[in-house]
C-alpha cells in the first residue's frame, strides 16, 4: 500500500529524514515509533503529499506521492498533528463540507456523514461549534474527516496526543477495528498502545530508520529480554549466589525490603526459570512472596534503541 | 468544478463566521451612506454640472473607505489558513493548488459584490422620493458598477497575493493597505506635478483609477482600463498561484 524508496527530506540543509525504505502492506497496522524530533511527522506529511520530500520516492496503493498526487490523496485519509479544523463550522457542516472536497457523490454524503459519525462517537455534538468542542472531541471530528472517503490508507498523526485514559483506550479501540479493512500507518508515543494495536513498528531515530519489524521479534531482539523477580526470606542462605547457580540466569540484582529480600533475575531470552527458582526455593526453605515473570516491553526496546549513543 | 465550487462556497460563508464581515459591511454601508448625504444636501445648495451618481462615485469619502475595505477582506484569505495549520487538512486533500486560489479570489470578490448591492438602493429611493433619475442614464450605472467590479478585481487580486506572503494576517494587511495605496496614487501623481512632462503624465493617468472612475460613472466604456484590469489581476493571480506552490519547498 505504501512503497518508500531511498525518501529524504532537507530543510535548510539539516537531513530531517534520510534514505527512509519501508513498505506497509495492505491491511497492516504499521506502528511509527521516535523520539520527538526523529522525523516522524515530517514522513507522514511527505507521504499526505502536503510537502516533497529532497529525493527519493514515495508511492501509495501504486500512484506516485509526487508525479499523481491528486490519486495518491484520493485513496489516504490523513489525521495531522494536533488536528487543525476550521473552529468557526459545526461538526456537521465541517464533515459535510470535507466529504465533499474528497470528492464523496452527492447522494453518499448525508450517508457518509452519519456513518463517520456513529462511527468515531461525536453524535451527540454533531449541532456544535467545533472550536467550542474539547480536545477529546476535536480529535474525534479530525479522525472522522480521514475516514469520511472510505480511503485505502489511514495516516495517522499521534491519534491519542492529549486525551484522557478513557479516550485513548476507545480511540484504541477504534483504531483496531478499522485495522480490520484499512491499511494505517500511525505514529505514536504511547508504547503500550503500539503493542496492542499494531502489527508491525518503525523505530525511527535521528532521521534514520533503527528497526522495522513485528513487535514479538522485535522484543526476541533485545538483549536484556525480560527477567524473572523473586521476592523471598532467604534466612542465612546468599541468595543471589544460589540463584545464579541456575544454568540460564545471566546476571542476579538484589534489593533488600525489611527482611525480605527482592531478586532480578535476567535470563537467556526465551527461556522460563520460574519452575527451577521454585524449587530452589523449596528445598533451602526460603518463604516466597513474590515469583514474577518480568516481560520485556517495547519500551524497553524503544529505550535501548533510541539511546543507544549516550549510555 | 464541483470541488472549487465547495471551497468557494465555505470562502464565502467564512466571510460571515467572523465578525470582520459584519464590521466592514456596517462601516462600509455608514461611509457611503454619509458621503451620498453629503453630495446631496451639497447639490441643494448650488447647480452642480454632473448627477447625483456621478458625484457619489468621484467623492473623496468613496475613495477613503474604498481603498481601506481591501486589506480587511483579503487579509485572512490565506494567513488565517497558515497561522491556524488548516492548510494541512486542505492541501490533503484531493484538490488542486489553483482551486484553492482561484476560490479564495472569487470568494472575496462575492463578498465585494455584497458589500456593493445597498448602494444600489440609494439611487433608487433617491428615484422614489423625489420622482428624478439619479443618473444622466441608464449606461452610466452600468459604467459605474463595472468600474467597480474592475478595479475591485485587481486590488482583491494584490491582497490576495500579500496573504499568500505571510502567515501573519496584520502584516498581510499592511503589505496590501500599502501596495493599493501607491497604486491609487499613481494616477494622482498627474494632479500634483504639474511640471512632469506631458508624456509621463499621459502614461501615469493611464493607470488612475480616479481618471477612469470618472469616465465610466459618465456611462463611456473605454476599452483601454477594461483590458489594463482584467490583465493585472490575472498577473497578480498568477503570481499568488507561483507563491503558493512555493510555500511546499520553503517548508
Amino acid at each position: 500500500m505504501i512503497k518508500v524508496e531511498n525518501l529524504t527530506k532537507r530543510y535548510a540543509g539539516q537531513a530531517a529524514i534520510r534514505d527512509l525504505n519501508f513498505e506497509v502492506g495492505k491491511g497492516e497496522v504499521m506502528g511509527f515509533l521516535g523520539p520527538n524530533g526523529a522525523g516522524k511527522t515530517t514522513t507522514m506529511r511527505i507521504l499526505a503529499g502536503f510537502m516533497p520530500a529532497t529525493s527519493g520516492r514515495a508511492s501509495i496503493a501504486g500512484f506516485d506521492i509526487f508525479e499523481q498526487s491528486l490519486q495518491a490523496r484520493t485513496r489516504l485519509g490523513y489525521m495531522p498533528e494536533n488536528v487543525p479544523l476550521y473552529s468557526d463550522m459545526r461538526v456537521t457542516e465541517y464533515l459535510e463540507y470535507r466529504a465533499a472536497l474528497k470528492g464523496v457523490p452527492h447522494r453518499r454524503i448525508a450517508e457518509r456523514v452519519g456513518d463517520v459519525k456513529e462511527l468515531c462517537g461525536v453524535k451527540d455534538v454533531e449541532r456544535k461549534i467545533i472550536g467550542a468542542l474539547s480536545k477529546g472531541y476535536r480529535q474525534r471530528v479530525g479522525l472522522a474527516d480521514a475516514l469520511l472517503h472510505e480511503p485505502d490508507l489511514l495516516i495517522l498523526d499521534e491519534p491519542t496526543i492529549g486525551l484522557d485514559p478513557n479516550q485513548i483506550r476507545q480511540v484504541r479501540e477504534l483504531i483496531k477495528n478499522l485495522g480490520r479493512q484499512h491499511t494505517i500507518l500511525l505514529s505514536t508515543h504511547i508504547l503500550p498502545e503500539v503493542e496492542m494495536t499494531c502489527s508491525r513498528v518503525i523505530i525511527i531515530h535521528k532521521g534514520r530508520i533503527e528497526a522495522c519489524d513485528t513487535p514479538e521479534n522485535l522484543l526476541g531482539k533485545l538483549r536484556q529480554a525480560g527477567g524473572v523477580v523473586l521476592e523471598a526470606k532467604v534466612g542465612k542462605d546468599n541468595g543471589a549466589e544460589e540463584l545464579k547457580k541456575i544454568s540460564a540466569v545471566r546476571d542476579v540484582t538484589t534489593d533488600v525490603d525489611g527482611e525480605w529480600n527482592v531478586f532480578s533475575l535476567r535470563v537467556e531470552s526465551g527461556a522460563d526459570v520460574r519452575e527451577e527458582v521454585f524449587r530452589l526455593a523449596t528445598a533451602r526453605h526460603w518463604t516466597v512472596r513474590e515469583l514474577t515473570q518480568r516481560r520485556a516491553t517495547l519500551e524497553d526496546v524503544f529505550v535501548e534503541i533510541t539511546h543507544a549513543d549516550e549510555v | 468544478m464541483r470541488k472549487f465550487y465547495t471551497l468557494l462556497s465555505r470562502e464565502v460563508r467564512s466571510y460571515f463566521y467572523s465578525p470582520i464581515a459584519y464590521i466592514v459591511l456596517v462601516f462600509f454601508l455608514l461611509v457611503s451612506g454619509v458621503d451620498f448625504y453629503f453630495q446631496i444636501s451639497f447639490m441643494n445648495q448650488r447647480p452642480v454640472p454632473y448627477s447625483v451618481q456621478e458625484a457619489f462615485f468621484n467623492s473623496v469619502f468613496f475613495w477613503f473607505a474604498f481603498v481601506l475595505i481591501f486589506p480587511l477582506i483579503t487579509m485572512r484569505l490565506f494567513a488565517e489558513e497558515f497561522k491556524l495549520g488548516t492548510i494541512e487538512p486542505l492541501m490533503t486533500a484531493p484538490v488542486r493548488d489553483w482551486q484553492v486560489v482561484l476560490s479564495k479570489f472569487f470568494g472575496a470578490l462575492v463578498f465585494y459584490i455584497i458589500l456593493w448591492v445597498p448602494t444600489a438602493f440609494y439611487f433608487a429611493i433617491f428615484q422614489y422620493t423625489t420622482g428624478r433619475p439619479a443618473a444622466g442614464s441608464i449606461g452610466a450605472y452600468w459604467g459605474s458598477y463595472l468600474m467597480l467590479l474592475l478595479v475591485g478585481m485587481f486590488y482583491l487580486s494584490v491582497g490576495c497575493f500579500a496573504s499568500v506572503l505571510t502567515k501573519n494576517q496584520i502584516i498581510a494587511a499592511i503589505i496590501s493597505f500599502c501596495a493599493i495605496t501607491l497604486l491609487f496614487f499613481l494616477g494622482l501623481v498627474q494632479f500634483i506635478l504639474l511640471d512632469v512632462s506631458s508624456a509621463t503624465r499621459d502614461l501615469l493617468g493611464y493607470f488612475s483609477a480616479l481618471e477612469h472612475m470618472g469616465t465610466f460613472s459618465r456611462g463611456v466604456i473605454d476599452t483601454r482600463p477594461i483590458v489594463l484590469y482584467l490583465s493585472m489581476t490575472v498577473v497578480m493571480l498568477t503570481l499568488t498561484h507561483q507563491a503558493f506552490q512555493s510555500r511546499k519547498w520553503r517548508l
